[in-house]
């Protein structure tokens, strides 16, 4: 599949690279860049040589979110704006795919990410953040609510009030604070952003890629379940991983003392 | 665990085997989503009975494959049909043997049950669902409506305000909503709903046989009757089975403290 505003790479290694890629404004999305990403995640979701998706913008930022020159149904016309609409189909399948494909994302966030393109860095597994990386929740600015789930993955990633925080302010959130709340799993130089990140997508890649899946299903579903309800679906998945390829080589690497050699099966 | 054994049968469109105590009918036209032909409900209902008349066994299973349990009926059949075809041919008269199936049935559901999946997997007396199922009453979105006990068996389900939604819009629903409506009995992760369904089989086909019989009878009786008739009803066959070696067992082995030893009698 060819895209128009996203680069698609996958290396031998099994880790796909996929670049927002509208420099010229910031990543912002428009709506074929919003379903070109729905069509990419699907894509790596679905080829086994992805193990591991490192997702970045072209350029100085990450995303600076909706695209507001290209939003048709404003208020500005005279109509009644359908936001709604445009969540439910742009943003939300994005959102959704990010949380429950079962493979690990990493967000590389190379500059401003903001609006929604801070909120899909939310939804990503894991974040690594140039010092030059910030988050702002700008929807307060124009008068909405933070979208793309930002409501939902916030107070689960740095506590209620540190949400509450930066959605009522839009308030800019720098590298080295978002360390500090925890919202970033990391922080690094510009210039070691790439090599940091690449090869930590690298250990995620050559891991146990089903195992990975699993635990996404099993972390996403510790936010809906009591703690008995979440036991019982842990035995469930357990089982799942024992019957998996990577586990019988895991536990011969193990008593062989040798590193194992997982496959993603 | 039991060695399953292949029945040899004229089967076309089906698979049967039996694992130990537990009869399962597989839907084997994976190649259009296990579409629900004359032919196909044929021999399904054709094995269902023979099930029901072996005594080695106690509780059946239908199931269909990972992507579809069954995506509905035909509908390049029926496209050009006039009433009276539809009426002279009468091919949902056959559904209704499934309904003298005096062993319990259980639906292990995976990917779409959609339309005369739906129906099916709602005739059966319990629903095992993969956490990727999809369940619908679609029929409204080509004209008709469900024909073979959908807004009869959903209504009696989930109840009427629900069910009216299921079916005027015609949308899919997840197998954790299904749950929460009360239409299924158990989600699983995806990998085990067989499984699952079967290990649930297993453990009512060691039930006392005549029991279970009788108490599906009068839980089915629930639906057709006033609750007065429905007490007295449950009342005769709760008599019934003191008729039963199995009761006697029951009892007598409640009172030493031991495991009863069931002959299904």
């Amino acid at each position: 599949m060819a895209f128009e505003h996203l680069l698609y790479d996958v290396a031998d290694d099994g880790v796909l690279t996929l670049t927002l890629n509208r420099p010229d404004c910031l990543n912002a999305f428009n709506d074929p860049m919003s379903f070109e990403l729905q069509d990419a995640l699907k894509q790596a979701e679905r080829d086994p040589k992805v193990r591991c998706i490192v997702l970045t913008g072209a350029g100085r930022g990450f995303s600076a979110g909706q695209d507001l020159q290209s939003r048709s149904i404003g208020a500005q016309n005279g109509g009644t704006p359908h936001l709604g609409e445009s969540i439910r189909k742009r943003y939300s399948p994005i959102i959704q795919k990010l949380r429950t494909m079962e493979k690990p994302v990493i967000a590389m966030v190379n500059g401003v990410a903001a609006g929604a393109g801070a909120s899909i860095a939310f939804a990503c597994d894991l974040r690594i953040a140039s010092e030059k990386a910030s988050f702002i929740q700008a929807f307060v600015k124009v008068g909405l609510i933070p979208d793309s789930g930002a409501c939902w993955l916030l107070p689960r990633l740095v506590g209620m009030g540190r949400a509450m925080e930066l959605a009522m302010t839009g308030n800019k959130l720098d590298a080295a604070t978002a360390l500090q709340w925890g919202l970033v799993n990391r922080v690094v130089p510009e210039e070691k952003l790439q090599e940091e990140t690449f090869a930590l997508a690298q250990q995620l890649a050559a891991g146990p890629t089903r195992a990975l899946g699993l635990m996404k299903r099993a972390m996403n579903h510790s936010m809906t379940d009591d703690l008995e309800a979440f036991l019982a679906y842990e035995a469930d998945l357990q089982e799942v991983a024992g019957r998996t390829e990577d586990y019988t080589e895991g536990v011969s690497a193990f008593l062989e003392k040798r590193p194992a050699a997982f496959v993603g099966k | 665990m039991a060695q399953a054994t292949e029945t040899r049968t004229p089967y076309e469109y089906i698979l049967v085997y039996r694992e130990g105590p537990v009869g399962v009918v597989q839907l084997n036209r994976p190649e259009v989503l296990n579409a629900l032909s004359p032919d196909l409900m044929g021999e399904l209902v054709d094995a269902l009975e023979d099930l029901d008349q072996d005594e080695a066994i106690g509780c059946l299973v239908i199931t269909g494959n990972a992507k579809a349990f069954a995506a509905g009926a035909d509908i390049k059949r029926m496209a050009e049909a006039s009433a009276m075809d539809m009426l002279q041919i009468d091919q949902l008269a056959r559904w209704d043997r499934i309904r003298k199936i005096k062993k319990p049935i259980i639906a292990a559901v995976s990917g779409f049950a959609l339309g005369g999946g739906c129906e099916l997997a709602m005739m059966c007396d319990m629903i095992v669902a993969a956490e990727t199922a999809r369940f619908g009453q679609p029929e409204i979105n080509i004209g008709v409506i469900p024909g073979a006990g959908g807004t009869q068996r959903l209504t009696r389900a989930i109840g009427k305000a629900q069910a009216m939604e299921l079916i005027l819009t015609g949308r899919q629903f997840t197998a954790t909503e299904a749950l929460a409506m009360g239409l299924i009995t158990k989600v699983t992760p995806a990998e085990l709903y067989l499984e699952e369904a079967k290990a649930l089989a297993n453990e009512i086909a060691r039930k006392p046989a005549m029991a279970v019989r009788l108490a599906k009878e009068a839980i089915l009786k629930s639906f057709d009757t006033t609750i007065e008739g429905g007490l007295d009803y449950e009342r005769k066959l709760f008599y019934l089975l003191f008729a039963s070696e199995d009761q006697k067992e029951g009892m007598q082995a409640f009172m030493e403290k031991r495991t009863p030893d069931f002959k299904g009698r």
